[in-house]
């Protein structure tokens, strides 16, 4: 592990997208749910930077992390929205309680 | 060790460990303020990696935006006072042996893995580099970005918002 080699980055990047993995499949609560999907957007851009840092040298791997960056924060907002109107209508955010597509 | 090495082990255990929190923590409002945790220690990576505009978009972004609505949802979703039993996880020993076993096979692929290197790594400011990228090879894609960013703004508002019966 050193900050010079792109081995420590992905391996940093690999951890990452495990916890964000384990996050998604055992939480019970929605917006948990989001939180690891989160983490795992995070480590692909790792992945992303470290490559385009590394490997070819132009900024082509920043370009499409900024572009990750960006649609993570549409579907942060229209998932949290959706968590929302799940609240509404079921009391809780439990995703096993909200099995039914309408009420 | 150099004191550079230091920071870097110091900012890999801050994004580790705040991203175990989030995974294994209890209570959902420890989970929210630890990913903060992880979203600095990203910031951080990127920092090392001379990605400089990269790392301000994520703490901007992430930390300002994404982290805010998080916390927002949290408090609009629970009764403070029941917080410590709303982060209810389920199936967690199978699914630590399944994630378990896809970082060691990940990690084993990276370190087997001969990576090809460029001949030099340059730190250079990259500002001025994606903002030409972004008006010239990446138009397209950029304009779409913000027509899906408008679509994701309208669509949140009209799931989120009251519906007022006549």
């Amino acid at each position: 592990m050193q900050p010079s080699e792109l081995s420590s980055y992905l391996i940093i990047g690999a951890i990452l997208f495990a916890l964000g993995l384990f996050t998604v499949l055992t939480r019970r609560n929605a917006i948990s749910v989001l939180m690891g999907v989160e983490l795992i957007l995070n480590s692909a851009n790792i992945n992303y930077v470290a490559f385009s840092h590394f490997g070819s040298g132009n900024s082509a791997g920043q370009i499409y992390a900024i572009f990750v960056i960006m649609l993570a924060a549409a579907e942060a907002a229209v998932g949290l929205a959706i968590v929302l109107a799940i609240f509404k209508l079921f009391h809780t955010i439990d995703v096993e309680a909200a099995e039914t597509m309408k009420d | 060790m150099s004191v550079s090495t230091a920071v870097f082990y110091l900012v890999a255990l801050l994004t580790i460990v705040s991203a175990g929190m989030v995974a294994f923590s209890r209570n959902i409002i420890y989970s929210a303020f630890s990913l903060l945790g992880t979203f600095m220690g990203v910031a951080g990576l990127y920092i090392f990696l001379g990605a400089d505009f990269v790392a301000a978009v994520q703490l901007l972004i992430y930390v300002g935006g994404i982290l805010v609505l998080i916390l927002f949802a949290v408090m609009l979703t629970h009764r403070i006072t029941d917080v410590a039993i709303t982060n209810r996880a389920a199936g967690r020993i199978p699914a630590l042996i399944v994630t378990g076993g896809l970082v060691y096979m990940l990690i084993q692929t990276v370190k087997t893995t001969p990576w090809i290197k460029a001949k030099e790594v340059v730190f250079a400011a990259t500002t001025a580099k994606i903002g030409d990228a972004f008006l010239y090879e990446y138009l397209l894609p950029f304009e779409l970005a913000s027509l899906v960013l408008l679509a994701a703004m309208i669509g949140a508002v009209v799931l989120s918002r009251k519906e007022i019966k006549e």
